[in-house]
């Protein structure tokens, strides 16, 4: 147990940090403790909780990027309109053209930083202005709202009323961001190439000295989270119902700040899948529960700002000498 | 002396290489080298850095190809190449000077990494790691948590583990780089029996190491290069470290005692009862001009953190340091520069210079303030001042604006020992100065140290090597355990005592 404690320190401590603030938002507001809310809470962050482990996996390889958000934007146009020549599709068209163009924007960032060495926050700012460039100028900012019927349709997979009266959901994007969750998780830790993964962003010259194809790294990083912004965006035009151009701006530094918060290091080979889930948790936990307070949206994101600022200093000076109970043990450093 | 090999004379050697040539862009790395090693004895490779060796090591793991007519004969094959697949099926083994380990990664993923790499993608079994790690470090007499990661160990034990990883499968042949940069002298020990331990069992291990007291220690045979060219084969039975030091660099070093009596000289440094609890107890010494006192000690004997509470980036929590009669109190290392007061860092290379930058803004980093005209920078200033310097201390380079990391180690520690020269200190500390410097180079720096002292610079010498306090101090102190513990006069006392005294 001890040992768990210390190597996963940022997951328990982010834990701690979720039952802290849910205990005061439960005594602060009426609504917030209930399980309706819970599950509320689980359908809203689906999306960037997709983001988030798609970006954890490039996060651990040892690279940044920047794109993927307007990426997705970039798929979900390019789905709706692939999906109009086609006919209409369904969810398994849908998911394979989105997933598909999202691995291929992806590559285009692993072969920019394989082929020609950029670093790969500088390749992934080129392409996030690209990207968002090309975007704006084909569609001229105009927004797509005739999408198909099965994709604006909301999917409830389960649904049951509580003693309290509220309403327990699980909706389509919960489900497709559990399995994206389970199959990035599986990827990292239980796969090989998921541990070459972690090796190549811990010591790039130790994983090459063990023949480690360091291109391959990079392609199936940057795939991967091209798969997962793919999908996301496709479950997020579902959940909004429409397709925004510049709907997802902006959101890459969220989900970034969200996935460093539980615990993945800029620089590599550090991060896990539990840390990062419990991360996007932490934020939109935060967010709710503001606003169910009735505390001005314009006050969130100093708020959100604040607490970040507040996890990071805190892992950074180890937080299990702050935990009492976690005694040091002889031969570590 | 121990002489741990298995091996007979004559026997059928386990590696032959034969007509080894090497070229990188024009230069001969490897002139007609050839090198052999008997199963299992020790085998220490020498030389000074650059004369090939860690080149020889890439040609017989396979990283690099030989020229033609090159013969590696190895366990009863002949190859005209290697390649590091053939290296690490067939057994031979390198342990890397900076490890090539995974720091966030557990033990047990570490020491079994092969078990995830090459073949088809496919699940991890840890438990397999486990055994196979548990197993490997069983072998070495070693038991770790092989599911912490490996961070929370110390250097020690990684580079244990970094041998553990390294005898999975079967080695026969191992390479270690400077497997003792980094360890204390007990670590170091247990490192020898490891490596004895491995030899008794049957494998091969070739040694390299800069400490060649522990090269006659641990080694039967060694072989020396010297500028890429074979220099010759030698027993390790009746060699000097003096013997080796003269092959590896061509050169005879003629080391005397340099001590001389300074007690007519003004107090400078006078340190009274200072103390910082877990690093240095009640220290008291004093350096008058023109004197070297040298403080040697094992690693972690507190010598470094005393350095620093003097240039004021430790602060002692008793005891009193004064600078001319003046006392002192320094709440950063700017104070103790003003107070003139100069610190030459241990990590040369990543604390003491700003290797990408050139040699002249290296130099002149320190003293700043000197080169302003009109409060701005002045070219012309700088030059004239790196000029000065570089004469004066006569560093080798082509030109001023190259990036320091240009230089040797040699040239690299006096451009270091120059900027502090800069700021006009009174006194000087040097802290282990020649740490990645080759021998040859290392009496060049020592003749800059007297040269300053007779300037009449108070200077501290620290080092880990006896020998180079007791030839290049007036006085020689022995810290342990963050007290001084012996004071010597090299004039009279023996090295070999005093080298008793503090490896004991």
């Amino acid at each position: 147990m001890r040992s768990l404690i210390r190597t996963h320190a940022t997951e328990f401590s982010l834990l701690a940090v979720i039952i802290v603030i849910s205990t005061v938002l439960s005594f602060a507001t009426a609504n917030f403790f209930s399980l309706g809310n819970a599950f509320d809470l689980l359908n809203i962050s689906a999306v960037n909780i997709i983001f988030a482990v798609g970006l954890l996996v490039v996060l651990i390889a040892g690279g940044i990027d920047i794109s993927f958000a307007v990426a997705a934007s970039v798929v979900q146009y390019c789905t709706a309109t692939a999906l109009g020549w086609i006919g209409g599709g369904g969810w398994v068209s849908g998911l394979l053209i989105a997933g598909s163009l999202g691995v291929l924007l992806g590559c285009v960032n692993a072969f920019l930083i394989h082929r020609f060495r950029i670093i790969s926050i500088v390749a992934t700012i080129s392409t996030f202005n690209i990207y968002f460039g090309l975007l704006m100028f084909f569609t001229r900012g105009v927004s797509i709202y005739d999408l198909p019927d099965w994709l604006t349709d909301r999917v409830i997979l389960f649904e049951h009323e509580m003693p309290d009266g509220t309403w327990i959901e699980i909706t389509l994007p919960v489900l497709v961001m559990v399995i994206c969750v389970i199959a990035t998780w599986m990827l990292i830790t239980r796969t090989t190439v998921g541990r070459q993964l972690y090796a190549f962003g811990d010591n790039p010259e130790g994983a090459r000295r063990f023949g480690i194809n360091i291109g391959a790294m990079q392609f199936i990083a940057f795939g991967w989270l091209g798969l997962m912004a793919g999908i996301g965006g496709l479950i997020q035009a579902h959940y909004a119902q429409e397709v925004v151009p510049n709907a997802l701006y902006g959101r890459e530094l969220d989900v970034l700040a969200a996935v460093v918060l539980g615990g993945a290091r800029l620089g590599g080979g550090k991060g896990s899948v539990l840390g990062c889930v419990l991360g996007v948790l932490l934020i939109s936990i935060t967010q709710n529960g503001l606003n169910l307070m009735g505390v001005s949206p314009f006050a969130f994101k100093m708020i959100v700002g604040a607490i970040i600022l507040v996890a990071i200093t805190l892992s950074n000076t180890r937080i299990e000498r702050l935990l009492p109970f976690v005694g040091q043990k002889g031969g570590g450093r | 002396m121990h002489q741990a090999t298995s091996a007979t004379v004559g026997e059928k050697p386990l590696l032959s290489l034969r007509n080894i040539n090497m070229t990188f862009g024009g230069v001969k790395a490897l002139k007609n080298v050839s090198f052999e090693v008997r199963p299992g004895e020790v085998h220490c490779l020498a030389g000074e850095n650059g004369c090939g060796k860690s080149t020889l090591i890439k040609v017989v793991t396979g990283v690099y190809r030989p020229a033609d007519g090159a013969v590696i004969e190895y366990d009863g094959e002949t190859y005209a190449h290697m390649s590091p697949v053939t290296a690490q099926d067939r057994g031979i083994k390198v342990i890397w000077q900076d490890l090539a380990l995974f720091p966030e990664m557990s033990v047990a993923e570490n020491i079994a990494f092969h078990e995830v790499v090459g073949r088809r993608p496919r699940l991890v079994d840890y438990g397999r790691m486990q055994r196979i790690a548990t197993d490997a470090l069983g072998r070495l007499g070693v038991s770790l948590d092989v599911d912490l990661p490996l961070k929370e160990y110390a250097i020690a034990q990684r580079q244990i583990v970094a041998i553990a990883r390294a005898l999975v499968g079967e080695a026969k042949l191992v390479f270690m780089d400077e497997p003792t940069a980094s360890l204390t002298q007990s670590e170091t020990d247990h490192l020898l029996d490891i490596v004895r331990n491995l030899s008794a069992s049957g494998v091969a291990v070739v040694f390299v190491s800069h400490r060649l007291a522990e090269v006659l220690e641990i080694s039967s045979r060694i072989t020396v290069l010297r500028d890429g060219a074979l220099v010759g084969v030698f027993p390790a039975a009746g060699m000097t470290q003096s013997r080796i030091t003269e092959l590896m660099t061509g050169k005879t070093f003629d080391q005397h005692v340099r001590a001389r009596p300074k007690d007519d000289q003004p107090v400078v440094l006078d340190v009274r009862g200072l103390t910082r609890p877990g690093q240095f107890e009640d220290i008291s010494l004093t350096v008058r001009r023109g004197e070297t006192v040298g403080i040697t000690g094992l690693l972690g004997a507190g010598r470094t953190e005393l350095a620093l509470a003097l240039f004021g980036m430790l602060k002692p929590a008793s005891g009193r340091i004064s600078i001319e009669g003046k006392e002192v109190r320094f709440t950063s290392n700017r104070d103790a520069i003003k107070a003139g007061v100069a610190y030459l860092s241990e990590d040369r290379l990543s604390l003491g210079l700003i290797q990408p930058q050139s040699i002249a803004d290296n130099l002149v980093i320190a003293s700043l303030r000197k080169i302003l005209s009109g409060g701005l920078l002045s070219d012309d200033r700088k030059r004239g001042l790196v000029s000065r310097w570089i004469a004066d201390l006569g560093v080798r380079i082509g030109r001023q604006a190259d990036a320091i990391s240009t230089l040797s180690g040699g040239n690299q520690q006096r451009v270091a020992i120059a900027k502090w020269l800069a700021t006009d200190p009174k006194i000087l500390i040097l802290d282990c100065p020649t740490v990645g410097v080759d021998v040859g180079a290392r009496a060049g720096i020592f003749d800059i140290v007297a040269k300053l002292a007779e300037s009449g610079l108070a200077i501290i010498l620290i080092s880990d090597e006896v020998p180079e306090v007791y030839f290049n101090a007036d006085r020689v102190l022995h810290m342990a355990q963050g007290r001084i513990v012996g004071s010597y006069d090299p004039r009279q006392a023996r090295l070999e005592d005093i080298e008793a005294a503090v490896y004991a």
